[in-house]
């Protein structure tokens, strides 16, 4: 018979002391899951300028790619929303208990491509800035 | 054997649609990041362009789709955070209430800038 106990907060950002693949995975599903819906906020908010006019729409999202942190930020972009995908379809799998015994190695695997996708794109985002 | 443990109600409509929306977006977020910063780069984008790709509903729709999805799984997420840290009672209905303006409020912005690139004047 199992025993019952007080667990505390079943998501408790504490617990990213303990190191593990899960809590890892879990805290940055969280922080790409924020960065994302954001965005999506600004994002609106900066195409938008569409209802103003063509004009201002064409010389605002120029503007912001004229600028070097814009890039950056979209390479940042890119990572985030790469991880948060591949950490997803991770937890769906978790979800319907396929793979259980690697879920640790699935998050690893999640993070180094995560990483070579980011480098490659680095090229393509800053191409025309300079 | 170790007992599953999860805070979602796995019973609970929201959690399949979270997931279904999530294997939608999978697809979707992908395409639209690779069209619009790889085939397209976002420093040659114009109105002109926005324009000819939002005119066809294929894209139209796609995109409208995109924006109610994105806009219920992103926000349905964040709800699910802050319930899971405990969030409960009036804080919690609060909340939830402003989560819900907002994402109207998004979704009926998004849509009054794809009818502007669509050329579309319903509202």
């Amino acid at each position: 018979m199992s025993q019952s106990y007080n667990r505390g907060l079943v998501e408790d950002f504490g617990r990213w002391r303990e190191f593990t693949a899960g809590m890892w995975a879990w805290i940055f599903h969280k922080f790409t899951g924020w960065v994302l819906i954001g965005y999506l906020f600004t994002h609106i908010a900066v195409l938008s300028t569409s209802t103003i006019g063509g004009g201002v729409y064409t010389e605002t999202l120029q503007s912001l790619e004229s600028l070097f942190i814009v890039r950056v930020l979209e390479v940042g972009l890119l990572s985030v929303a790469v991880f948060h995908i591949l950490n997803g379809v991770r937890l769906l799998m978790v979800d319907l208990g396929v793979g259980l015994e690697s879920q640790d190695k699935s998050f690893y695997a999640a993070l180094i491509v995560t990483g070579l996708i980011a480098i490659a794109s680095v090229p393509t985002f800053i191409e025309g800035v300079f | 054997m170790a007992e599953r443990y999860s805070s979602f109600n796995s019973n609970g409509s929201l959690w399949l649609i979270q997931r279904i929306t999530a294997a939608f977006l999978v697809i979707v977020l992908a395409f639209h990041f690779f069209l619009l910063h790889f085939v397209n780069h976002a420093s040659e984008i114009t109105f002109a362009g926005s324009q000819y790709r939002m005119g066809t509903l294929s894209y139209y729709s796609l995109m409208v789709l995109f924006l109610i999805t994105a806009t219920f799984h992103g926000v349905n997420g964040v709800y699910n955070g802050l319930t899971n840290q405990g969030l409960e009672g009036t804080q919690k209905t609060v909340v939830k209430w402003v989560l819900v303006v907002a994402s109207a409020l998004l979704i009926f912005q998004g849509i009054r800038t794809a009818n502007a690139f669509a050329g579309i004047a319903l509202f």
